[in-house]
């Protein structure tokens, strides 16, 4: 009689579901255990006859005929459709590419600008004479650019920031000429660039507001009533969002 | 056609009828195709199919009746078929009678018929079984082990009959 706890096993073994090392533990079992060999025997038995009587109905050759007519139509028909998807797939990939790419070019652009906008900073600042109109008043600097730029300005009024300002300049930036007013906070200088806005700019900065952190320069850009605002310096973050808010409330006024 | 000779082989023996096992096994090719996207590479592509066939076969008029009448699930010893035939001799004996094999697994309740079938027929693994029938492994093995009981019954019973008859 096969004991119990061999029951489980014995199937198991017949079915090849024992692992390498169970394997071999069944197999010393079954030398010392007549009982279980005879069990084992009697099961293989049982699984050869099952098998051979299991195979016991075949398809027809008309009927396998039918199916694969069937299936084959089905597929050609599946094929004609999997065009569709695989047209929306490959529209999908090429207008993500499209973006990509775009966005890629809109991103070296940008790079592009920034690079400019750097050099007129730190070469105007390196220059023996960095601005032309040199004055702290606002009142003074603003009308030295009158007939000078194909646009007007306001200034911030200053009192009670930490910035002063050094006076400006006339600056081309992609052969648009523009204002460049210097600003100091305490040993800083932080340049603000203001040109007319156009379609170039707004793609190569994507959107209307604008930052970025780039070699310890920080910069935020704008654009309000058809101007482009750069602000532009080595001072911290902070202090470059709070003159671009001063100069945004200016052009609000 | 992959499979195409084991589908209709297990259809047939889970319906127990020629008309019925064709139409089952073409609504499985159709159900395979159409839904061949939710088939998830690297899975058992066999296990998928059977599964497939059998969850149609289950929505069928015949799968219907047959899960009406399927024993309640239990991992304990049923005493209906308890062994009463233990000798390798009748089984050998079968083995010059195919018939009456035949006619023992096609007299099994269909959730033992069916793991039996694609465990020693179809040489399906435990974890295969389990993925066609979607039920746990354990129960894979206590239904073959409740099958292969039932059948070895079966078959003594025929023997007992033939000797006698």
């Amino acid at each position: 009689m096969v004991s119990d706890t061999w029951q489980t096993e014995i199937d198991r073994y017949v079915d090849a579901e024992l692992s390498g090392e169970q394997m071999r533990a069944m197999a010393a079992h079954l030398r010392d255990c007549p009982s279980c060999a005879a069990g084992v025997l009697q099961r293989m038995q049982l699984k050869r006859v099952t098998k051979l009587a299991g195979k016991r109905y075949t398809p027809t050759a008309e009927f396998r005929r039918l199916v694969e007519g069937r299936v084959t139509a089905r597929t050609r028909r599946a094929r004609r459709w999997i065009w569709a998807p695989a047209l929306a797939l490959a529209t999908v990939l090429l207008v993500g590419a499209g973006i990509s790419l775009n966005r890629w070019s809109e991103r070296s652009r940008s790079q592009q600008l920034l690079g400019e906008l750097a050099d007129l900073h730190v070469t105007n600042l390196a220059a023996s004479t960095p601005v032309d109109v040199v004055s702290s008043d606002r009142h003074t600097v603003k009308p030295w650019f009158q007939g000078k730029l194909p646009f007007t300005f306001d200034l911030p009024e200053l009192q009670g920031s930490p910035f002063t300002l050094v006076g400006g300049r006339v600056v081309y930036f992609e052969h648009e000429p523009g204002a460049h007013l210097i600003y100091a906070l305490r040993s800083h200088h932080i340049s603000v660039f203001i040109f007319r806005d156009r379609p170039e700019l707004d793609r190569a900065f994507s959107r209307r507001d604008y930052s970025v952190d780039l070699l310890s320069f920080h910069l935020q850009s704008w654009t309000v009533g058809g101007l482009r605002y750069f602000v532009f310096g080595d001072a911290s973050p902070e202090y470059i969002r709070q003159l671009s808010e001063l100069l945004r409330k200016a052009a609000r006024a | 056609m992959p499979l195409f000779d084991s589908l209709y082989n297990f259809a047939h023996w889970l319906t127990q009828n020629r008309d019925e096992a064709e139409d089952l096994v073409q609504e499985t090719y159709v159900k395979a195709l159409k839904g061949f996207s939710s088939f998830q590479p690297g899975t058992n592509f066999r296990a998928w199919i059977f599964r497939i066939l059998r969850n149609t076969f289950l929505t069928s008029r015949t799968g219907l009746q047959a899960s009406r009448t399927v024993p309640l699930e239990s991992d304990e010893e049923d005493p209906a078929v308890a062994v009463t035939v233990e000798t390798p001799e009748s089984i050998l004996i079968e083995r010059d009678s195919q018939g009456r094999v035949q006619a023992a697994i096609e007299g099994l309740p269909v959730i033992f018929r069916e793991a039996l079938l694609l465990c020693d027929v179809e040489d399906m693994s435990y974890q295969e079984i389990a993925e066609t029938l979607s039920i746990p492994i354990g129960t894979v093995m206590s239904r073959l082990s409740r099958a292969r009981r039932a059948l070895r019954q079966a078959l003594g019973e025929k023997v007992q009959e033939a000797k006698h008859g």
